[in-house]
């Protein structure tokens, strides 16, 4: 517990200690840089094992196009979301930006699957388990969600669940992303399931410890004083 | 040394009809920016003067959320605080009092949530009656008469029964005699005995 000494005596502390600070970068050059952190990351993954061979012809497909387009929206508006409201006076209207793509991602997922059941019936869903995904997902979501916290952790004395709800749901989105280029998962149910739970799961995690992981990092009051 | 942004305060006084009031205090948001700008590259004085003339707006911020004093003044150090922590993070091109009053705001809110937590499991010692906390020795009281009672139960037939009426119930020896059906004499005795008995089982200094 701190004791309190007088604001006098805490205004000359802090005085004596004001060193010259480097002011931080805008919030969009932080999210960039992040962004092209985590697109190669996503490459490094495709190195490895490379591309789905039926990339080209999946790339045709509406549901596909949609499910790449909103995930990609979604990781990139939730990257620039974190990196505005972990600034004191960040718009936290920010929040709701991934919400738009989000949304379009569920919308052309359940319209996949509609099409999945004209064309084919329930069987057509293709329904079964893919815990590669989920593998796939936290694997690289939650470093990648460390790695966006390090760099906002500053964060951390503002608005430390948001931040981190934030961080978490830009990192599994843009590793979903990164999935889709590589993993044969063809039904939209599969896709809606698997991705979209993996993605809510690592945004859970990222919300839930996130406090602690940015307080670990960011700075502490009790140093300052 | 002390730069004051230009923007601002000067371009909007050309296009909108400011109060007294308005210029004021856009003046005063200038200066502040200035003084944090100077701040950030070092300036200690700035720093100094900025803090002093930022306390009274940090107050009526907090004054704002919290009602205790105390409250008030700890989220008063709790903003200065955080804002050394996060000075890096003002831009000066953005006006100074949004990006203090944020910082005020989050840490009242965060002192308004640790009463919020801490409430229901305190109370003013001063609003409760005497001997409220005294529950120590509630406890211990307890534990003895339990001991005592089953000192009691141990004791012979005889002797439980001469303690009730003679100790106990403070009977004369003549009607406890009658009661009892023993002798003056034993009763005496019996009740001798039961209180030794009970002297040695809890101990004698009780």
């Amino acid at each position: 517990m701190r004791t309190r000494m007088n604001d006098e005596d805490l205004i000359a502390r802090l005085t004596e200690r004001a060193k010259p600070v480097r002011r931080l970068a805008p919030p969009w050059q932080g999210a960039l840089l992040w962004l092209g952190l985590a697109a190669a990351l996503m490459a490094a993954a495709v190195a490895i094992s490379g591309f789905r061979q039926d990339l080209e012809m999946r790339l045709g497909l509406m549901h596909e196009q949609v499910n790449i387009a909103c995930a990609l929206a979604t990781g990139i508006l939730a990257a620039f979301a974190a990196f505005n409201v972990a600034r004191p006076d960040g718009d936290t209207r920010w929040l709701y930006a991934p919400l738009l793509p989000a949304l379009g991602w569920v919308a052309g997922m359940s319209l996949g699957c509609v099409r999945d059941i004209w064309l084919g019936g329930f069987a057509g869903l293709g329904l079964g388990t893919s815990f590669g995904c989920t593998r796939f997902i936290l694997g690289f979501g939650i470093p990648m969600t460390l790695s966006m916290l390090w760099m906002v952790r500053h964060g951390a004395l503002m608005r430390p669940v948001e931040v981190s709800a934030m961080a978490g749901l830009a990192a599994a989105a843009i590793a979903s992303v990164g999935l889709t280029l590589l993993h044969h998962l063809d039904a939209a149910a599969m896709v809606l399931i698997w991705h979209g739970s993996s993605v809510l799961l690592v945004t859970w995690v990222a919300r839930a410890w996130g406090r602690q992981a940015l307080q670990a990092m960011g700075p502490k009051l009790e140093q300052v004083g | 040394m002390l730069v004051l942004p230009m923007t601002g305060f000067g371009m909007a006084a050309e296009t909108t009809p400011h109060s007294a009031t308005e210029n004021a205090r856009d003046a005063r948001d200038a200066l502040w920016s200035g003084l944090m700008a100077a701040s950030q590259d070092g300036d200690k004085r700035a720093y100094d003067r900025l803090l002093r003339e930022i306390l009274p707006q940090i107050r009526a911020v907090c004054r704002a959320r919290l009602r205790q004093p105390a409250d008030v003044d700890d989220a008063v150090q709790d903003t200065l605080l955080s804002l050394h922590a996060l000075r890096h993070t003002y831009d000066p091109t953005r006006p100074f009092r949004p990006w203090l009053n944020a910082i005020a705001e989050r840490r009242a809110i965060d002192r308004l949530r640790k009463h919020g937590r801490t409430t229901g499991r305190e109370s003013n010692i001063d609003d409760l009656p005497d001997g409220a906390g005294a529950t120590q020795a509630v406890g211990t009281s307890r534990l003895e008469a339990e001991e005592l009672r089953r000192a009691v139960a141990q004791l012979p037939e005889s002797q439980r029964q001469a303690l009730l009426l003679a100790k106990l119930q403070e009977r004369p020896l003549k009607e406890a005699s009658e009661i009892s059906g023993m002798s003056v004499g034993a009763l005496k005795i019996a009740t001798h005995r039961a209180v030794a008995a009970l002297r040695a089982k809890l101990g004698g200094n009780r």
